[in-house]
């Protein structure tokens, strides 16, 4: 435990950084002074009196990264991450943020555990830990978890979603939706349809059918996301589409986005980046739910983040032991580590191929995702006045592999040995450093 | 040839015939009154079962005590995590007593290939799963070429235009055919394998080796039982078995599992045997020359009704017997030593 940090009286001068631009303007480098928590300028040649200098060169200011999907694990799967560790490995990735996902043991379907995820959140002070609420009492998908209760907590839970499994009852998605409006809450489906991908091991093409691997399809997903979108639309309310992963799927999505209906979506950086034909050494490392799809998907993902159809990049960090991977593959748990890699893996697939801007990324990875979440405080374009919640990154650092040891507990990273470009080189939370120099402050 | 057998896809044309071709000097040696060779006296190999499969274990046990090997078997059921010893560190184990090969059946797709990571030793896939079950594989292009490519009026290139009129009476019902000569492939011959394609190993097997081994096969099922993505595989697909019939070969039956009976792949048993099982009527639709196979254990009334199984056109009983034969071949070419085309003679 590094202890809780409080804004301290530092002041911070941040030198010679490359602002991202936002609402239309360009880039510019500037000096950003921090004090008392906040903003306080952002202007070139500032007056560094009294502050600490932080000679950014070369690097890339960012709003502090909000991360809406990220498993802690903590309670229950302390040997796999816990809050302390889990947010470590989020701030050395440049998060300022992070969304708890409802699936620990016991479940976060009650404002005793959100209560308890936020204080231990708040106890490692790496980044800021929202819990997201289970949509229903322990995942189970017969009856509503006490949504307003976890609304009404010191948590002021927002997000719900009973990830890691379907809310496939549609009736109970809809009167979910129809709920949370009370206290401007958003569903977060994870989006599978459960008869479909009975067994489902891996996505259904020709990996699936020449590994003999029992195939999850595309419509599985984009069934329910449909379904979804319509009763929204029909009820008014708020619907967040979680790690969406095929091209159907962003079809669909834009779709409803073009009918002015409220609903949004997140893709994760591995369905950015990797495909299922890596799955045909059979190393459970690259087994992930919704599992890896083709290159077709993966173009097709990049194409709708850059237009804006999915609104955010969120991590789905799903952090495993290693007895839960070094096993066969039909017994290996889903999921893979992210939150390290995250932003550099976004420079690789967005960035470094043209589709999106700094600019891009600050609104992909901050500004929406802190926005559907309806979190305060964070994902603010950086200006005087606003939280010093921010990131430094290094994009020109030269592309280096990924190793898997980190501070996250867990090392099923999907992209150990892959050389990703970038780095993140310091985080600001409220102004006080997380990170400095690529190492924890 | 790679240093494991874990996949068809692992097979040249080249590495096959060789297997072929060495099964075809070891099958002589079942003739003889005493059946055994001294070539891996002093090798361990482990027979490592998380399924029961006697028949496969007793064929690769027989197969590699005809060699001298040393043998242990080990059954180790219930192979998921929590339940036992995990794959890893059996493997371990293994690996510590210093077994020279593994033989390992698996109910989990590409445990295998997960196995040979973890151990030094040679890798043989005796089943994994839904995936592959490359020995099957070999036997039946043994069976297959001994009956349809064997003989004296066969040349090396055997194939079509030689089967129609000049099938020698051995060729048809006698026990194991006769030896093809060396370096013979399966060019031409047309291959129709039936039913649950989607869960079987011994179909992607099959489906791999009799088309790098020049045969053209085509898989009859319903559309329910052909993965997705079959368009991608090196055969043809037909939904209608009666149209396939007359032009066959070999016609390979697969095993209805019990448990796919109720999953909504087909209506009914009854209407599965209508549709796609092989009976006397449907047997009368093939050519004079063409064989029946089955890898076993059989449904009899199911995919195959009695009259067809213990046919003369039937080589089931002969697919055992080169079981035998065939997994010497490969543990002998897999351990006798030096790189595979050195014992090439």
């Amino acid at each position: 435990m590094t202890g809780a940090r409080e804004t301290g009286p530092d002041r911070w001068l941040i030198r010679g950084v490359t602002v991202a631009g936002h609402g239309g303007r360009a880039a510019a480098t500037a000096d950003i002074l921090l004090s008392g928590g906040s903003i306080v300028a952002v202007e070139p040649g500032l007056n560094h009196s009294g502050a600490r200098v932080l000679d950014a060169d070369g690097l890339i200011a960012l709003p502090g990264l909000v991360d809406l999907h990220t498993h802690l694990r903590e309670p229950g799967r302390e040997d796999a991450e816990t809050v302390e560790t889990g947010t470590a490995a989020a701030a050395l990735g440049g998060y300022t943020a992070v969304h708890a996902m409802a699936n620990t043991d016991p479940v976060a379907d009650t404002a005793g555990v959100v209560e308890q995820v936020w204080r231990l959140g708040r106890a490692a002070g790496h980044c800021d830990v929202q819990p997201v609420g289970a949509v229903t009492a322990g995942l189970a998908g017969l009856r509503l978890a006490e949504l307003g209760t976890m609304a009404d907590s010191v948590a002021r839970v927002r997000v719900f979603s009973d990830d890691g499994r379907c809310v496939a009852d549609p009736l109970l998605m809809r009167r979910a939706l129809e709920y949370v409006k009370a206290f401007d809450g958003v569903i977060a489906q994870h989006a599978q349809e459960p008869r479909l991908t009975e067994g489902a091991q891996l996505n259904e093409g020709e990996m699936s059918a020449s590994l003999g691997l029992a195939g999850w399809p595309a419509v599985a997903e984009e069934a329910i996301i449909a379904r979804d979108c319509l009763l929204a639309a029909h009820v008014g309310s708020a619907l967040h589409i979680c790690h969406v992963s095929t091209a159907g799927s962003a079809e669909i999505i834009r779709w409803a986005k073009s009918k002015g209906w409220p609903v949004t979506a997140e893709v994760t950086p591995h369905h950015l980046l990797l495909t299922d034909e890596l799955a045909s050494g059979y190393d459970p490392v690259f087994k992930v739910n919704p599992p890896l799809r083709t290159a077709a998907d993966v173009a097709e993902l990049r194409r709708a983040l850059a237009d804006g159809t999915i609104d955010c990049v969120a991590t789905d960090h799903a952090p495993h032991p290693v007895e839960a991977k070094e096993t066969e593959w039909s017994e290996a748990a889903f999921g893979m580590t992210g939150l390290e890699t995250a932003l550099r893996v976004v420079q690789e697939a967005m960035v470094d191929t043209g589709l999106l801007d700094w600019a891009g990324v600050a609104d992909r990875m901050s500004i929406r995702p802190a926005r559907i979440g309806r979190l305060a405080g964070h994902g603010s374009p950086i200006e005087a006045g606003v939280p010093a919640n921010l990131t430094l990154y290094d994009p020109a650092s030269p592309p280096a592999a990924v190793v898997p040891a980190g501070a996250s507990k867990s090392r099923n990273t999907p992209f150990a040995g892959l050389e990703l470009p970038g780095r993140v080189v310091a985080t600001f939370l409220r102004g006080t450093p997380t990170v400095l120099d690529g190492k924890l402050a | 040839m790679k240093r494991h057998l874990i996949s068809a896809a692992d097979l040249s044309r080249a590495d096959a015939l060789l297997i072929l071709d060495t099964a075809e000097e070891l099958a002589q040696l079942a003739d003889r009154p005493i059946k055994k060779l001294p070539t891996l006296r002093g090798r361990t190999v482990v027979n490592l079962f998380y399924e029961d499969s006697t028949r496969t274990r007793i064929s690769f046990e027989a197969a590699a005590k005809r060699l001298s090997a040393d043998v242990i078997n080990f059954s180790a059921k219930g192979s998921s995590v929590g339940k036992g010893e995990s794959l890893k560190d059996t493997a371990l184990t293994l690996e510590a007593m210093g077994a020279d090969a593994v033989v390992i059946r698996h109910p989990a797709s590409g445990a295998a290939h997960r196995l040979a990571g973890w151990v030094k030793g040679s890798v043989l896939n005796a089943g994994d799963g839904t995936h592959e079950h490359p020995t099957q594989a070999l036997l039946d292009a043994f069976t297959i070429r001994r009956r349809l490519m064997g003989g004296p009026r066969r040349g090396p290139q055997g194939g079509r235009g030689g089967l129609g009129g000049t099938v020698s009476p051995q060729n048809r019902g006698g026990l194991g055919g006769a030896s093809p000569r060396a370096n013979t492939a399966l060019d031409g011959l047309r291959v129709t394998i039936v039913g649950d394609v989607l869960h079987s190993r011994v179909a992607r097997s099959n489906v791999l080796l009799l088309s790098t081994l020049g045969a053209e096969v085509t898989l009859a099922a319903p559309p329910t039982l052909l993965p997705l993505a079959v368009s991608s595989w090196p055969c043809a697909v037909s939904y209608d078995l009666d149209s396939e019939l007359p032009k066959s070969d070999v016609v390979m039956m697969l095993r209805v599992q019990q448990e796919r009976m109720n999953a909504a792949y087909f209506p009914s048993v009854r209407e599965y045997s209508r549709r796609y099982g092989l009976d006397a009527a449907r047997m009368a639709r093939l050519p004079d020359h063409a064989i029946v196979m089955h890898p076993g254990p059989m449904n009899r009334g199911v995919e195959i009704a009695a009259e067809v199984a213990d046919s003369s056109r039937s080589t089931i009983v002969e697919q055992v017997a080169n079981g035998v034969t065939t997994r010497m071949a490969v543990l002998y070419l897999l351990l006798g030593g030096t790189e595979f085309p050195a014992v090439t003679q």
